[in-house]
């Protein structure tokens, strides 16, 4: 369990600071968000829109500060797997490094398994940390060790001792599917090899959260497709609450049970996956189930786009047909897997709906819509 | 060869001399790494962006450090003679020539190991720290582990800098390989003997470098 509240992160604009390699361009991204007043009402307004989004606090912004987190407030039951998706600068990783506070934010609570992180001495938030386990984009793994050496080391700094720390380090990589691979040095690994070792080190101390910082970006997509679903089978044996940050919606869509989408530092929309296709046209729904590109229609027609859910199982075609006396043809579609239903869009060229039978298909969007079937254009 | 005949009656002498210059060296070195290491762990620590930044202490350090390396060796060399008396007792003799080397190869060895952890790549020093690490043991288990391949290798540099300032101690009556050329080839118009003990200690840079650059390599997991 995860609760995040009121979480705002501002940095001076300018002056280094450590510990963020290769963020620099995007904290110019966040720069600048003050300068662009456009942006930023359309951003509000469509935060206003949003059913979860938080009501802004309107803390005033300081005169030469970027702000990388805008008052952020998640809340991520035990076991879930939440997808924090955004574009780059939108401050999604400083999101997930404020869980475990390698970036402390400025203002605003974290609060993991009812414990308040930000209030917490230097010895309490080493020992909080030791129950979120954290991998990376680039593993981050130690040459200087071995793949077990490597996943021993969380039990080594928690003073576990030598032989309990290599035998449940065995085990992990064992469990990873790594066991032949313990006596290897990680630049002796691939990539997908060297995340599971490092997701093996996340998981020594027995953590009940993970934290993912675009942990398959430098991954490729079968390397990709197998950690997610090793951290999905993780989720499922040990009870996880996961954080994934990702930019990839396909990550999203096959490893997440909901989704925060981030923009200039705010949540602009959020939602449990199952749920996003019914909310057609919503933030999530536009980057989760793109609508495909208006096909070429013949003259006269009209596009019809249909949403398709797990929940639909109308006979829509046959309806249009039959009841509305309709010629219809399939010219566009697309469907995906989300939170377990399937989702996504048909497009249907109704001939003749721009012009003689468009009476009969206004009558019959109607009655779709009647049915509980979303249509989501219809010219 | 006559040159040769002349030379032999003097072996004894360059034994010696070269037996001073690895002694002094090798004590220099050993001092050097045991305050340099340190010191360069401190000057990163310290940092502004590092483990545990502290402006003031950092710029001292720092100031400390430069100071100590813009120095001229000769300067430096004259300048910590009271240091020296007081350590050793004399400033003449090998074992006096230590002090003012382990006083120069500090710093310098300092920037060189600052350098060479600056290099590990901070994600590690995050990953380690999202495990509940402390900072001491960010240094122990990655910074000074992953960092020891290009550590030696500052080292072996620093060995190097000490050979060639070890000939400058024999000036001030420090003993050893440059003393001896000193003495024995340039102040007696001996072109020949000045070149044999080149030629020693070039052969004495190399064995120490090639002896630098295999530890290193063993090291290097890469």
């Amino acid at each position: 369990m995860i609760e995040l509240s009121s979480l705002v992160k501002t940095y001076p604009a300018s002056g280094q600071r450590g510990g963020r390699p290769g963020r620099r361009g995007a904290r110019r991204d966040d720069a600048a968000a003050p300068g662009e007043p456009e942006a930023q009402e359309e951003l509000r307004a469509r935060q206003d829109r949003t059913a979860g989004a938080r009501a802004r606090r309107g803390a005033p912004q300081g005169v030469g500060e970027v702000r990388a987190l805008d008052d952020v407030s998640i809340s991520v039951p035990a076991g879930d797997v939440v997808g924090v998706v955004g574009p780059s600068g939108s401050g999604k990783s400083t999101l997930a490094r404020c869980v475990n506070l390698l970036e402390r934010p400025t203002s605003g609570r974290v609060v993991v398994d009812g414990e308040d992180l930000t209030a917490m001495g230097p010895a309490g938030l080493r020992a909080a940390r030791r129950r979120i386990g954290m991998v990376f984009q680039h593993f981050d793994l130690l040459g200087s060790r071995t793949a077990l050496g490597n996943v021993a080391l969380p039990l080594e700094l928690a003073g576990v001792d030598r032989r309990e720390r290599e035998r449940r380090a065995a085990e992990l990589l064992d469990r990873v599917g790594l066991a032949e691979k313990a006596g290897a040095r990680p630049s002796q690994l691939s990539g997908g090899q060297q995340q599971r070792v490092a997701i093996a080190r996340a998981l020594a101390a027995r953590p009940s959260v993970l934290l993912c910082d675009e942990a398959t970006s430098a991954l490729d997509p079968a390397s990709t497709a197998g950690v997610l679903a090793l951290v999905r089978e993780l989720r499922d044996e040990l009870g996880l609450t996961v954080v994934v940050v990702t930019h990839e919606m396909d990550v999203v869509r096959s490893a997440c049970d909901s989704a925060v989408l981030l923009e200039r530092g705010r949540v602009v929309d959020e939602g449990r996956l199952s749920e996003v296709a019914d909310r057609p046209g919503s933030p999530l729904a536009s980057r989760l189930l793109p609508p495909p590109p208006p096909a070429p229609l013949r003259e006269g027609s009209a596009l019809l786009q249909l949403v398709v859910t797990g929940g639909t199982e109308e006979p829509v075609l046959s309806a249009l047909v039959r009841e509305h006396g309709l010629d219809v043809a399939v010219v566009g579609g697309r469907v995906e897997h989300l939170g377990g239903r399937r989702s996504g869009h048909l497009q249907l060229e109704v001939l003749g709906g721009a012009a003689e039978r468009a009476p009969r298909l206004r009558a019959a969007t109607a009655a779709l819509r009647e049915r509980g079937v979303l249509v989501e254009s219809a010219p | 060869m006559s040159a040769l005949a002349d030379l032999l009656p003097l072996a004894p002498q360059l034994a010696e001399a070269t037996r001073e210059t690895l002694l002094m060296v090798a004590v220099a070195t050993g001092l050097a790494v045991l305050g340099g290491v340190p010191l360069g762990v401190l000057l990163l620590l310290t940092a502004p962006g590092g483990l545990a930044p502290h402006r003031v202490v950092h710029r001292v350090l720092g100031l400390a450090v430069d100071l100590g390396r813009s120095l001229p060796f000769i300067i430096l060399l004259v300048a910590v003679a009271p240091v020296t008396r007081a350590v050793v007792g004399t400033t003449i003799g090998s074992a006096a020539a230590i002090v003012p080397l382990t006083i120069g190869a500090v710093p310098f060895l300092a920037r060189l190991v600052e350098t060479s952890l600056r290099e590990v790549a901070p994600g590690k020093v995050q990953a380690a720290l999202s495990m509940g690490a402390r900072r001491r043991d960010v240094v122990r288990a990655v910074l000074l582990p992953e960092a020891m391949p290009s550590v030696v290798a500052s080292c072996t540099v620093t060995v190097v800098a000490l050979v060639g300032y070890s000939a400058m101690a024999g000036a001030v009556g420090g003993g050893g390989l440059g003393d001896f050329a000193i003495r024995y080839g340039y102040q007696q118009f001996r072109t020949d003997i000045t070149l044999v003990t080149v030629a020693l200690l070039l052969v004495v840079v190399q064995l120490l470098q090639q002896l630098g650059d295999a530890v290193a390599r063993r090291l290097s997991h890469r």
